[in-house]
Order: structure tokens, then C-alpha cells, then sequence
């Protein structure tokens, strides 16, 4: 990076938290230090929504996903707007009638005291452990390439969040994620028209040839990861999960001007996520089809790990497969500029052979690709950490974008990380401060000052935890499937308790609360031994009606009273 | 701690402002508005099956 890069770096990332801290410094109500200020208005709740649930992972590693396994992945996002209408039709509604602070204070209401802890305690355990991912993902990745030292990184990164999390709360979370959505949508979109410029003019049809373009999949194979199924079902009821019962969501929506602001913030989301994501799944592929006709395309993108390796005692095995890999590139571009003559010619026949021997050609560069990742895997175990997917889109920033560019780039990243970190820790401090530090200092609750006190020291905790976790961390997944695994695997039992709270009437707390216990379980147990016969995305569909399930058995077979009654 | 006693009324999970004004434009009931953005995802998941049958 130049002094440039530098500059628009630091100047974008510490100017936006800078200008957090100061407008929200004065925060001393417990209200507007928890939900935000109470003039915000809709398009401001969309953009906090949005900001929030796309970390930097969303930006660094799904072009890389696109990259490697094609545009499949925006299926994930297909039960999202659904799920947003039933949030805003029921969820929303009794959340602001009730006037809570977190969506754990109503299960409290509605059953008991022990299922509101144990809903508070889920989401603080999965939320925990995705705040740690979501801050070693960019870490992990910009410290590689960009040769920082990667602890530095991550703490930096957490520090700055915490400082004007903890100093204005929910307001300052709300103003700084407008400017950082700037920032990264300004950044993505400058990205995308240069990569548009040097991509060749069939390029759609280039990626479409080689299976990267397949948006939609009707197959009904529960192993198969996405398809409009597992899309439809499984993204319905994720996203339920995440923005129904997620404070770190409910929290952006509950704020606000009124209950009309929510709402058309949560529309706005509703109909601009899945463009949004098809843009960047888009641009992961038009990446895909610049790498295949770019000469200088490299055999792994984590380079600086390869390169480590052309330097060390195993030189020459990886001087091999790097000859190795260019020869396979080099047949794979002459079997594309085929392809593109073949389709030229209009003839079906000589395309239809000319797309079978590319994709002849695409096996044979992917399996000396694949040696090649394997072979860097075991001389450098530490590569295991991260995938090389995720090394794409910033290989691209870095080599191909001018200077003052990679700097906004690069600031995409930290900015993206910095919004959805501070609406974890706002929600982590808030979930800590409103369910579970009250329920022990029960006579506190009308110490306003002290609350805010109290709520500023978790929130400040919760960021000191995320900095530990991701400072020890590893990963095996792809980044963004490495959170959506952890959301599948812990949200269905919070959305089923709170599918239960809301229809059905007559279940009460002690079912409910057993029925979540062994929801988890169950889960856990299906993830553990069954996940190579059922794709991920189906745990919350099971998760959530397996809870209904329990709690409807629970509250027949147990006596009136164990059961927990109605309220 | 036990929750205040007005708390503990039923909630019902019939949205009693679906009917009313969502104050936008071309937008007579929060019904409408969920419509057409149903509308528009279905729209667009069926745009996204003829662009994978134009292209892949």
C-alpha cells in the first residue's frame, strides 16, 4: 500500500469513528444508549439493518465462495424476504407495544423468568462465538497479504469499535454505519467497474460454460448445500431466526421514530438483499472469468504463504506444480477462446464440443490447483486457517486496482468489520445489561445512570472477549459458511421459542423451556454425526419445528402446573 | 424478578395495524406493502432462473 492508500485508509476508518464518538458523546439516556435516538428514521434503520448482518466476510469472502463454487450461494438469501415480512407483521409489532429493550425481555413476559435466560444465554453463546469470527475474518485474511502482524490487527480493529460503541451506545452504532455503508457500497462499486473493463466481452457466457453462473438449482438432494429448497426453507427460517430473535438485529428495528420507521426499514431490506448479494456473487464470477484469461493467474492466492514456500527446502515440488499449472491454464485460455469462436459461429454442435473440452481443460488446471492448496497445506499447516477462496477479490484489489483505490478498498473491509462488530457489541452489552445483570440486581433496574454504567462495562467486556477469541481462533469453512454453520446450529432453538411464544397460546414456560434444551441437543447431535447427509441449512427448519414439537408433546404430557401454564 | 402485571396480557398475532396506512406512496394498507414485496421476490427468483437458463 502507498502513503495514499494509507491516507484514505486511516483517514476514512478513524474520521467515521471519530465522528461517532463525538456526536454521541453526551449519551446519558438509558433509552437512547440502548435503542438510538429517537428521530432516526427509516432509511437509517435499513442501512443499520443491512450493515449489521453484512460483516466484512460478506464482502471479502463471498466473491472468493462465487469464485470457486459459482453464484449458487445467493440461494441462501431467498427465504430472507419472506422471513422479514412475517418479522414485520407480527415480531415487530408486539416488541414495540411491549417497549422492551432486548427480544429476550418479552419471552420473559410471555413465559417465564428461566426461558427468558435461557433465550438471552443462547444468543449471547452463539452471537459470542460469531463475534469472534467476524473480527479474525478481514484480520486473518489483510495481515496475510498485506504482511501485518495479525494479533496488531485484530486488536486495532476491536479497540476502535469498542471506543465508540461503548462511548454512544445504539446512536452511535446507527451514525456510523451510514457513512461506513458509503464507504463499502462507493468502494464495491468502483471495484466492479474495473473489474467490468477488463473482463472480455463474453464473459457471462465464459462463466456460464464453466458452471459458475447456476443462480437457481431445483434438485431436491438434501445433501446438496443450496438450492432453491434448502434456500426457500432453510433461509426462511435462518433469517426468521437472525432477524426475528436476534438482538443484534431487533435491536437496529425497535428504535426509531416509530413503529412505521422499523417496518419500512426492514422492507427496504426485503427488497434490496438479494439484488445486493447478487451483485457481489456477480462479481465474484466476472473475478473467476478474469483469472481464467489473465495471464499471470497464480496456482494459489494466498501468495505470500506460496511464495514462502519457492524460497524454502521444497523449492523445487513447488516450481513443479507451479510450471504444472501454467501449462493447464495455458490449454485451458486456448480452449476458451474456442468456446468463444464456436459460440461466434453459431454452429450448436462445434459449441457444444468446444464447451465439453473446456471443461475437460477447467478439471485438469482445477486438480493441479487442488494439489497445489494440498501441498501448501502440508508444508505450511498454518494455511489451514484460511481458505483460498477467501484470498481472491483482495489478490485483485491489491494487484489490479490503482493506488488511493486499494487504500478505499481495504477500508471497506475494516468498515464493514467495524459496523457489524459494533452492532454485536451493542447487543452482546445490551442482552448482558437487560437480562442478565437485572435479574440479579433486581432493585437497580430505575438507576438509570447506573444502568448505562453497567451497559457501557459489559459492552466494553463483550469486545474485549470477541478481540480473545478471534486472537485463538481457526477455521476450517469457508468463511461465510463458517457463520452460518454457527447460526444454524444454535438460532432454531431461540426462533422455535419464540415461533411457540407467539402461536401458540396455551404452551408455558417449563415446556418450552425443556423443549429448547433438547431442540439443542438434537442439533448438536445431527450436526456431529449426520452433516455429510444433511446440508446445514436444513437444521433450522428441523430446529425450529422440532422445538414446536417438543413444547406442544411437553405441555400435553406434563401436569398443568410442571408445564408452566399459559400466561 | 417478576414482570409488571400489565405485561402479562395476551398478545395476540394478528397485527392490528395491517389494515392502516403505511403513509407511502401508491401504498393504502401495510397489506399492500408486503404484497408487492412478495411480489417483487418472486420476480426477481424468477429472473434469476431464466438468467441461469440464458447463461449456464
Amino acid at each position: 500500500m502507498s502513503g495514499l492508500d494509507w491516507i484514505v485508509l486511516l483517514g476514512t476508518m478513524l474520521g467515521i469513528a471519530a465522528y461517532g464518538t463525538w456526536r454521541t458523546r453526551h449519551t446519558r439516556n438509558l433509552n437512547t444508549y440502548l435503542k438510538g435516538n429517537h428521530a432516526t428514521g427509516w432509511f437509517t434503520i435499513g442501512l443499520s439493518v443491512a450493515a449489521t448482518q453484512a460483516s466484512t466476510i460478506t464482502y471479502l469472502s463471498l466473491p472468493g465462495q462465487a469464485y470457486e463454487n459459482g453464484i449458487a450461494f445467493i440461494q441462501n438469501y431467498f427465504g430472507l424476504p419472506l422471513a422479514l415480512i412475517l418479522v414485520c407483521a407480527v415480531f415487530l409489532p408486539i416488541y414495540r407495544k411491549l417497549g422492551v429493550y432486548t427480544a429476550y425481555e418479552y419471552l420473559g413476559q410471555r413465559f417465564d423468568q428461566k426461558t427468558r435466560l435461557l433465550g438471552a444465554a443462547l444468543f449471547l453463546l452463539q452471537r459470542g462465538i460469531q463475534s469472534g469470527i467476524t473480527i479474525y475474518a478481514p484480520a486473518i485474511i489483510l495481515s496475510t497479504v498485506l504482511g501485518w502482524r495479525l494479533d496488531l490487527t485484530i486488536v486495532c480493529t476491536g479497540v476502535l469499535a469498542i471506543v465508540y460503541t461503548v462511548t454512544g451506545g445504539s446512536a452511535a452504532v446507527n451514525l456510523t454505519q451510514r457513512w461506513q455503508m458509503a464507504v463499502i457500497w462507493g468502494g464495491m462499486i468502483s471495484a466492479f467497474v474495473i473489474l467490468v473493463r477488463r473482463v472480455p466481452d463474453d464473459a457471462f457466457a465464459i462463466a456460464g460454460a464453466m458452471g459458475k453462473l447456476n443462480a437457481v438449482d431445483f434438485s431436491l438432494d438434501p445433501r446438496q448445500r443450496y438450492t432453491l429448497w434448502s434456500g426457500l426453507l432453510g433461509g426462511f427460517f435462518l433469517s426468521l431466526s437472525y432477524f426475528g430473535t436476534d438482538q443484534s438485529q431487533v435491536q437496529r428495528y425497535i428504535g426509531g421514530a416509530g413503529l412505521r420507521e422499523g417496518r419500512l426499514g426492514l422492507m427496504f431490506n426485503a427488497l434490496l438483499k438479494i439484488p445486493m448479494q447478487f451483485f457481489i456473487v456477480i462479481l465474484g464470477a466476472l473475478l473467476f472469468v478474469f483469472y481464467q484469461v489473465h495471464a499471470g493467474t497464480p496456482v494459489v492466492f494466498n501468495q505470500p504463504a506460496w511464495q514462502a514456500q519457492l524460497r524454502g527446502p521444497e523449492a523445487a515440488r513447488f516450481q513443479q506444480l507451479e510450471s504444472r499449472h501454467a501449462a493447464a491454464h495455458a490449454e485451458k485460455e486456448a480452449r476458451i477462446r474456442a468456446f468463444v469462436a464456436a459460440r461466434g459461429s453459431g454452429d450448436a454442435a462445434a459449441e457444444a464440443s468446444a464447451r465439453a473440452e473446456l471443461a475437460a481443460a477447467q478439471r485438469a488446471s482445477l486438480a493441479v490447483r487442488n494439489e497445489a492448496r494440498a501441498a501448501l497445506q502440508e508444508a505450511a499447516p498454518e494455511t489451514r486457517k484460511t481458505r483460498d477462496s477467501d484470498y481472491v477479490f483482495i489478490s485483485f484489489i491489491l494487484s489490479q486496482l490503482p493506488h488511493g483505490l486499494i487504500g478505499l478498498l481495504v477500508a471497506v473491509m475494516f468498515a464493514s468489520a467495524l459496523s457489524s462488530k459494533a452492532g454485536e457489541l451493542n447487543a452482546l452489552g445490551t442482552t448482558s445489561t437487560i437480562d442478565l445483570w437485572r435479574a440479579v440486581r433486581p432493585l437497580a433496574a430505575h438507576d438509570e445512570a447506573r444502568n448505562v454504567r453497567v451497559a457501557k462495562w459489559l459492552t466494553a467486556a463483550w469486545g474485549c472477549y470477541a478481540i480473545g477469541f478471534a486472537l485463538f481462533a481457526s477455521f476450517a469453512e469457508n468463511l461465510i459458511e463458517a457463520l452460518n454453520i454457527v447460526a444454524s446450529v444454535f438460532y432454531p432453538p431461540l426462533a422455535g421459542v419464540f415461533l411457540v411464544a407467539f402461536f401458540f397460546k396455551k404452551v408455558g414456560g417449563t415446556a418450552v423451556f425443556w423443549a429448547a434444551i433438547a431442540t439443542q441437543l438434537l442439533l448438536l447431535g445431527l450436526f456431529h454425526f449426520a452433516k455429510e447427509s444433511v446440508a446445514y441449512l436444513y437444521l433450522n427448519p428441523i430446529g425450529c419445528v422440532a422445538c414446536v414439537a417438543f413444547a406442544l408433546v411437553l405441555q400435553a404430557v406434563l401436569p398443568g402446573k410442571s408445564a408452566g401454564g399459559p400466561r | 424478578m417478576e414482570p409488571p402485571e400489565k405485561s402479562r396480557e395476551p398478545l395476540t398475532i394478528r397485527d392490528p395495524e395491517a389494515g392502516e396506512s403505511p403513509d407511502v406512496p401508491g401504498f393504502r394498507t401495510w397489506r399492500g406493502v408486503y404484497l408487492f414485496v412478495f411480489v417483487v421476490f418472486v420476480l426477481v427468483v424468477v429472473g434469476l432462473t431464466v438468467f441461469r437458463e440464458v447463461f449456464a
